[in-house]
């Protein structure tokens, strides 16, 4: 199985083809016009880049596969460019054993449409008090090396330190969601707090509780030489702390701080929630536009690493609440490459290599995966995505492969967009 | 008027004057011995409490059957979350059975906001969560401008509204409508009880605040009393009630502090003792009571210019 993409242009620079064979690139640079290959795509105009790797998706499976499946999160993966995404801990049962992540782990190998890696619990149960098996999770088949529990904090910072002691010993990381669960309570906390939460009358969840969490960490993994991620940073306080600790560990060498932004802290704003609409309503809430542009500074000059979606399915029952009883979250991954770009490309703050910095080199690294975010190289495995730079589009929901609807990119107009993606030379998404 | 009444956003000035007006006639009728209208004979209006309120809930069910209407009343206690069902499947079954008008109380702030969006009916929003409650702000409205002189003499007003700002839909409904009535308002509290933002939304809205009754009563030409709920004492809002009461409480001695029949208000029900003293719940220029029986008029009022079709003015 052979494949030619003709005309690319690699990160965005000249065009040029590249042909791959056997699940990988082997050869780049200007090929004859009747060069053959079992499939030839025509890549005029578009940018080429490694495949997309997220470091935060929630695929629902085990629990509620009326809301996403591994396979169905996988095949929309695919369709948002992505060759390779962690899927969070938070499923039911919680992933906190090795038979629960291989499980997830093997469900991805059968849908085949990209790599699915499973991210490990930190505490049994997410219940933030005892460690889960994290070791034997990473010397599991799935090889587990990010471990977060997601959607609640580690906030007793006796936990999160021995957390951070345990991993160093195969590499791995903890991706920790912060929020101080006394500043900003479970479930309750909804709307960012300031002027409009207190008009809504909604539970307002302060950036400083995210940021104390954030500040504590970088501390504690200071203290035990270890590494911590932050998961969808959504403040500019946030962004000061990373400022700091990331020139602090640079100094220090012996240990790490990471930090990601999802598509939606990038682009929306905390003033969409004034009509209640529980789309909106997501985990850490939509901030002001101060903290938007925080976050998109940050992201251009390297404070902040990466993009992760944070593709959060729900079935529509479970958001047709009240706003304060709706569930958190929203989808991501079909749309992110196109907010990338319509907030960070057109705008000059990156360019399409810078892209696929924050979009899959970095990701890659920080989750320590071999396969993935690799350079467009000779050699290398054929993990790759096609974009459209200048395709402008609506999006509609009801065109979306994940299972759910709860997008909040509905009706709004995005430019540049995945044309197609391959994994391993393999077509997973694209005509 | 808007084909619902959410907020008060929904209303101008001069319909609130309407609405009072109405209201007015309304009032009357309380007195008659037969006390019923014919205008929404053949309606139905539904109750639909998700939260417990005696008080409001039997204020529209009279408001209702002095107008004719056919008034159910359904109490849907507990989150429809925790019951698996959706707050949408609930009010569409609900409201499937031929309803013409829907009263809704819901704990959770924007809930009526966004039952209108589903239905195709009337909805009045008789309280949501920490969000609002235009028909108590309307009888608060229509209570103060008798007591102080009729249509206009709300005009310059200073109205201190005192206590849990937070956690008060009353407060957040009063401040817009005593301000479009032209009433300059002062909200007081202690720091830990004001709204997130505040400072910004005062500028912009136009009302001050302050942290210091003792400063702002001697100014005040009403004064509005909120209910501190006992929970927020475990929540650190305030030391202890002592303390509160010291410094935000309507003491007998802050009676004195105010001015010659000043009228006093309360939305109930009343801590006697925490945020008002017996003395002050009592005064002669306390107007209490006259709110309960405006409330009827008010939601007669509202009931009548969103059901009563053709006829409505
Ligand atoms: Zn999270």
């Amino acid at each position: 199985m052979s494949l030619l993409i003709k005309g690319a242009s690699v990160l965005g620079a000249a065009p040029t083809d590249v042909y791959v064979e056997g699940g990988a690139i082997r050869e780049i640079g200007s090929l004859s016009a009747d060069a053959s290959a079992d499939e030839v795509v025509d890549a005029a105009g578009l940018v080429l880049l490694p495949g997309l790797v997220d470091l935060h998706t929630h695929l629902r499976q085990p629990g509620r596969e009326d809301a996403e499946t591994v396979a169905s999160g996988a095949a929309a993966a695919a369709a948002g460019g992505y060759t390779a995404v962690l899927a969070m801990a938070n499923t039911s049962p919680v992933t906190d054993t090795a038979e629960a992540a291989v499980s997830v782990w093997e469900l991805g190998r059968e849908a085949g449409l990209a790599d699915v890696f499973p991210v490990g619990a930190v505490t049994k149960g997410l219940a933030g008090e005892e460690l889960a098996e994290l070791s034997l999770m990473n010397r599991s088949r799935a090889g587990v090396k990010v471990f977060s529990d997601d959607g609640r904090c580690v906030s007793d910072p006796r936990v999160m330190r021995r957390a951070l002691e345990y991993v160093k010993a195969f590499g791995g990381v903890i991706s920790q969601h912060s929020q101080d669960p006394s500043l900003a309570p479970y479930g309750s906390a909804c709307c960012h707090e300031g002027e409009l939460s207190g008009r809504l009358g909604l539970p307002s969840w302060p950036g400083v509780a995210e940021e104390v969490i954030v500040a504590r960490d970088v501390m504690l993994a200071r203290h035990t030489g270890s590494r911590v991620h932050v998961a969808h940073a959504s403040t500019a306080g946030t962004v000061e702390v990373l400022r700091w600790a990331k020139a602090q560990a640079e100094k220090d060498g012996s240990w790490a701080v990471t930090a990601e932004v999802t598509p939606h802290h990038l682009l929306l704003t905390t003033d969409l929630l004034a009509g209640y609409d529980p789309t909106f309503k997501v985990n850490p809430p939509l901030r002001p536009a101060e903290d938007v542009e925080a976050l998109r500074a940050a992201l251009a000059d390297g404070t902040i690493d990466a993009v992760a979606t944070d593709h959060a399915p729900h079935a529509r029952q479970d958001k047709e609440h009240a706003f304060v009883d709706a569930a958190f979250g929203m989808l991501g991954l079909e749309e992110a490459l196109s907010v990338v770009s319509t907030v960070m490309v057109s705008s000059g703050l990156l360019d399409w290599s810078g892209v696929a910095r924050v979009m899959s080199t970095t990701p890659a690294r920080i989750a320590g995966l071999e396969g993935h975010g690799r350079p467009i190289a000779v050699g290398e495995p054929a993990n790759l995505t096609l974009a459209d730079p200048a395709a402008t589009y609506v999006v509609d929901r009801d065109r979306s492969l994940s299972l759910s609807r709860n997008n909040p990119w509905h009706d709004r107009k995005l430019t540049g967009r995945v044309v197609s993606t391959f994994l391993r030379g393999k077509k997973t998404y694209g005509e | 008027m808007t084909r619902h009444l959410l907020s008060i956003d929904d209303v101008s000035a001069e319909e609130i004057q309407q609405l009072f007006a109405t209201a007015a006639e309304m009032h009357d009728v309380q007195k008659r011995e037969v006390k019923k209208l014919p205008a929404l004979r053949g309606r139905t209006v539904i109750n639909l409490f998700f939260e417990d309120s005696t008080r409001t809930r039997s204020s529209f069910e009279i408001a209702g059957k002095w107008l004719s209407a056919d008034v159910i009343n359904l109490s849907a206690k507990g989150s429809s979350a925790s019951k698996g069902e959706s707050l949408r499947d609930t009010v569409l079954t609900v409201t499937a059975m031929g309803v013409d008008g829907l009263v809704m109380r819901h704990s959770a702030s924007g809930a009526a906001h966004q039952v209108a969006g589903w239905l195709d009916i009337p909805v009045v929003n008789a309280g949501d969560g920490t969000h609002e409650h235009p028909t108590q702000a309307l009888l608060d409205g229509y209570t103060l401008q008798r007591q102080l002189g009729g249509p206009g003499s709300l005009e310059g007003k200073r109205i201190a509204i005192v206590g849990d700002l937070t956690h008060s839909r009353v407060f957040r409904s009063n401040v817009k409508s005593l301000t479009k009535l032209g009433a300059s308002v002062v909200a007081v509290a202690p720091p830990t009880l004001m709204p997130a933002g505040v400072t910004d939304w005062a500028k912009a809205d136009g009302f001050a605040t302050s942290y210091h009754l003792d400063e702002v009563l001697p100014e005040a030409d009403a004064v509005m009393m909120l209910r501190v709920q006992r929970e927020r004492m475990s929540g650190g809002f305030f030391p202890t009630s002592r303390e509160y009461t010291v410094g935000y409480g309507l003491t007998r001695q802050r009676l004195g502090m105010l001015r010659e029949g000043a009228p006093i208000l309360h939305p109930g029900p009343m801590n006697r003792g925490l945020e008002i003293s017996p003395e002050a719940a009592d005064a002669a220029s306390s107007r209490i009571l006259d709110q309960v029986s405006a409330g009827v008029a008010i939601r007669m009022s509202v009931l009548y210019h969103l059901l009563a079709g053709e006829e409505s003015a």
